[in-house]
């Protein structure tokens, strides 16, 4: 049940490797997307931007079967998973990247790209080797319980782990929250990176010029629901975009940490 | 014949009494799990403080232990809510901000504190050998008033605390508790003093182990260390709460009577046994009353009578899902 | 001096042992199935039992016999995982804790109607001390109790760091949530959980039984000891474990020793106690534990 990503990557551009159609869905009886729909096509950037409580993380859980669906359907590669438990989904080739508690603080950083690896048959090891090639700073601290690293070398091993099973979809949730300008930049970077090895990404952010800038596609959820959606350039150009999340003109949103997003300037 | 009959009479009545006091001790359970969700495993400490308070303030003056002041039993129920409630506040103190299980933990073990203290302090409470000739309430009168008299004492204390029970639940008192219960934070959030409001709960549902131990030393009229054991008491009233459902108030004493009458009458039934059999019976009692309690667990978790909310809510059996 | 070493501090040690393998059982079910389980002590019961019956039959020693003890243990513990603790796994972790209470009565019970009430002992014959420079007096039994559970210990560290499964264990006790996120098989974990901790729970009623007797209380008689050494190694931390349970199991034997004065520090009346003092002082001031394990 391995995910074998590689194999399908090159499918008819028609289907896109994961989507949500129409998912309306909450937690307890309490609706909190409405009719969000969200492609992501093979080899593709896909970035999720919106104020606080748009329900972006929420679009994350839909996919991990961890929402209550109303409506809608969420498909990998067409197979429909709605409603599928998190772990199989994740044995279907989702990896997915919490915002926090993302790694395994008492393992070791080799120990957590095992982890990674654990639904794995096959020899692991030369993906360990790449992952390590790909996050030179880990390759040097294999040995270190991963929660004595930084915030940064967290995040790597957080998305090396993911990445151990090459998986169909990478879903990123806000994987720059809480670092250094410095990491931010280098988190941007690798993520790029692993999207030229064709692995699509799905990712929230709220950082949300940066995101853009590396992303092919974009869309905006405000309350919820879709708002904008564009190519990556075309929203970083659009001035609703730039008034609700990029903090007017200027750069203070790639630096500012928290002022990207705020809630109240809905036009 | 009449006397056979006689005997069953004063048995039952006996046996009731001690459903009515093990409906007071499932009534202060109640307050702390049923109500605020304290997980209190040390049941059987509180109810130790009670009957030895009582026993040590009512009885006749002895060389053996401490004691000898005197007082009415009255008086004796009093000091054993007292004495409860004030240890309850100092252990509820230092331990009510822990999570459900370590507050299980740290109530057996102050328990089983309690237990070492009983059975050491041989001047105070005649170590293991415990406390006998405690006064019993009515027992100048004739059979079977006396014993009449003590059944409906203690129906009449059950009724009571039924009574101001259910308007505390009603009262913005109870609103708040279960409100606590149901969402701490929100709580939190509205202004209420969580741990004050908990260690409430805590002080009063000990009071009431106090109460019921009290009862049920003049009852038996004798008081041991080893009553304190959890499988005599704590595991018992659990089970109680459990079955009749715990946060229902009703479903404490049903569950209390219900039970109590079962463990009681194959008590009766295994007496009847061959010796080696009778003391089997026992054990296989204690594994059945488990099993119905994993059952009840597992098919009825609201027990049999269900909590009766203020407000319907959404759906009380999904669960909470990750943000 | 010499009275110290003999009376106080290898009683410590046997019995700190005795404690650590019972407290990594009660710390990897807590870590990983995140709840107290206080039918853990009637685990050891039945242990010792088990093993008290296959060694009455095969007039073995009890040590021969242990491993077989230690697997019919762990199969009794997974079928009362599956009958008792699977159905409640999706609701709220303190029901779980209320049917582990009724399971501990459970099993005592079942216990005493098999095997009866009364104090049984391994009757292994006499046990004489060995005697050194004069004066320093040791056990046999003592030794091997000792060195068997050293065994023990190292083989958990060996599956915990060396093998995937106990690595998966280590993971799920870290976050169990980010374990399901992983792919790990969660239900596989569980069962490799009870199997570790039940069959060390095996061992340590095997160990005091064989150092004292058998009775169908020893489980209780050891559940709090054992809660308070996993507390004090930190919850889901097994190494924290073992070290807490030698600390508790030294403590305890060490606080009858007359310290200051000739008396005894703690009157013996009062040593169990001891155990569950520290226990309650942990949860009060420092409820991570020394070693800084989770709090949940």
């Amino acid at each position: 049940m391995s995910a074998g990503a590689g194999a399908t990557l090159g499918e008819e551009a028609g289907t896109p490797v994961l989507a949500l159609e129409g998912v309306t869905g909450g937690y307890g009886g309490a609706e909190i997307i409405h009719e969000v729909s969200v492609r992501v096509g093979p080899g593709e950037i896909v970035v999720l931007i919106g104020p606080n409580g748009a329900g972006k993380s929420t679009v994350m859980n839909a996919v991990l079967g961890r929402l209550e669906l109303s409506r809608g359907r969420v498909r990998l590669r067409g197979r429909d998973i709605t409603g599928t438990a998190p772990d199989r989904v994740v044995r279907q080739g989702v990896c997915y990247v919490p915002q926090s508690a993302n790694v395994f603080p008492n393992l070791s950083v080799n120990e957590n790209l095992e982890m990674g690896a654990y639904i794995r048959r096959d020899d692991f090891r030369p993906r360990m080797r790449e992952m390590y090639e790909l996050f030179p700073p880990l390759a040097e601290r294999r040995r270190t319980p991963a929660g004595n690293l930084s915030g940064g070398q967290r995040q790597m091993v957080a998305i090396a782990k993911a990445l151990m099973v090459e998986p169909a979809v990478l879903l990123l949730d806000e994987p720059s929250a809480g670092l250094s300008p410095r990491f931010r930049a280098d988190i941007f970077r690798v993520v790029r990176e692993i999207n030229a090895g064709g692995v699509p990404v799905l990712m929230v952010e709220q950082n949300a010029r940066q995101a853009l800038g590396i992303a092919d596609r974009g869309y905006v959820l405000v309350d919820g629901r879709n708002r904008l959606d564009g190519s990556g350039a075309a929203l970083l150009a659009d001035p609703a975009v730039g008034a609700m999340f990029l903090g007017g003109r200027g750069d203070a949103a790639g630096t500012g940490g928290g002022g990207t997003a705020p809630g109240a300037a809905a036009p | 014949m009449e006397q056979q009959l006689y005997g069953i009479f004063l048995y039952g009545v006996f046996l009731l009494t001690m459903g009515g006091i093990y409906a007071v001790l499932t009534l202060g359970l109640n307050i702390q799990w049923g109500f605020t969700g304290l997980f209190n495993a040390g049941v059987a400490g509180f109810f130790a403080i009670g009957a030895y308070t009582t026993a040590i303030v009512t009885s006749a003056a002895s060389e053996r232990h401490l004691g000898g002041y005197g007082l009415p039993v009255a008086a004796g129920l009093v000091a054993a809510m007292v004495a409860s409630a004030v240890i309850a506040w100092g252990v509820g103190r230092i331990c009510i901000r822990l999570r459900a299980d370590y507050l299980a933990i740290a109530t057996l073990g102050i328990a089983e504190i309690f237990r070492l203290v009983l059975k050491n302090e041989v001047w105070a409470t005649n170590g293991p050998r415990g406390i006998s000739l405690i006064p019993k309430p009515f027992e100048h009168l004739p059979e079977p008033w006396n014993q009449v008299g003590m059944l409906l004492l203690v129906f009449a204390v059950v009724a009571v605390l039924y009574v101001l029970l259910e308007r505390a639940r009603r009262s913005p008192w109870g609103r708040v508790m279960a409100a606590i219960r149901e969402n701490e934070a929100a709580a939190r959030a509205a202004g209420k003093d969580v741990e004050r409001l908990r260690i409430e709960a805590f002080v009063l549902g000990a009071a009431l182990m106090g109460l019921g131990g009290a009862l049920m030393a003049h009852h038996i009229k004798f008081i041991e260390p080893n009553a304190a054991e959890p499988v005599s008491a704590t595991f018992l009233v659990w089970v109680m709460l459990v079955i009749g459902g715990a946060a229902n108030n009703r479903g404490a004493v049903f569950g209390a009577i219900l039970i109590w009458t079962i463990w009681s009458t194959a008590e009766i039934l295994s007496a009847r046994l061959p010796p080696e059999w009778a003391v089997k019976s026992a054990y296989l009692r204690i594994f059945l009353v488990g099993l119905a309690l994993q059952i009840i667990l597992q098919r009825f978790p609201g027990g049999i009578f269900r909590e009766r909310r203020f407000r319907t809510a959404p759906s009380s059996s999904t669960r909470e899902q990750p943000p | 001096m010499i009275e110290f070493l003999n009376f106080y501090l290898i009683p410590g040690l046997v019995l700190g042992s005795i404690y650590a393998l019972g407290a990594i059982g009660v710390t990897l079910t807590f870590g990983i199935l995140r709840f107290a389980n206080f039918a853990h002590g009637e685990t050891m019961t039945l242990g010792a039992f088990i093993a008290l019956s296959l060694a009455t039959f095969t007039g073995w020693h009890p040590f021969a016999v242990l491993p077989i003890a230690m697997a019919l243990t762990a199969l009794a513990v997974l079928g009362m995982d599956r009958l008792f603790f699977r159905p409640l796994r999706h609701g709220s972790t303190i029901i779980l804790v209320i049917a582990s209470f009724g399971l501990m009565l459970m099993v005592r019970s079942l216990v005493q109607l098999v095997w009866g009430a009364q104090l049984r002992s391994f009757g292994q014959g006499i046990d004489l001390p060995w005697v050194l420079f004069d004066a320093l007096r040791i056990f046999p039994k003592h030794v091997t109790i000792v060195c068997a559970a050293l065994v023990l210990m190292l083989a958990v560290h060996l599956l915990l760091s060396r093998t995937r499964a106990g690595k998966a264990m280590r993971a799920m006790a870290d976050s169990p949530d980010l374990a399901r996120l992983t792919g790990i098989d969660t239900e596989r974990v569980i069962v490799t959980t009870w199997i570790v901790g039940a069959g060390l729970a095996a061992a340590a009623g095997v160990f005091l039984a064989y150092d004292t007797h058998v009775e169908s209380q020893l489980g209780f008689k050891l559940l709090l000891p054992i809660f308070a050494a996993a507390l004090l190694g930190g919850i889901g931390r097994p190494y924290g474990a073992m070290a807490g349970g030698l600390v508790i199991g030294l403590v305890e034997e060490l606080s009858t020793y007359p310290w200051i004065g000739s008396e005894a520090l703690v009157p013996p009346g009062y040593k169990t106690g001891v155990a569950f003092a520290i226990m309650v002082a942990i949860l009060i001031w420092r409820p991570s534990g020394l070693f800084r394990g989770r709090v949940f």
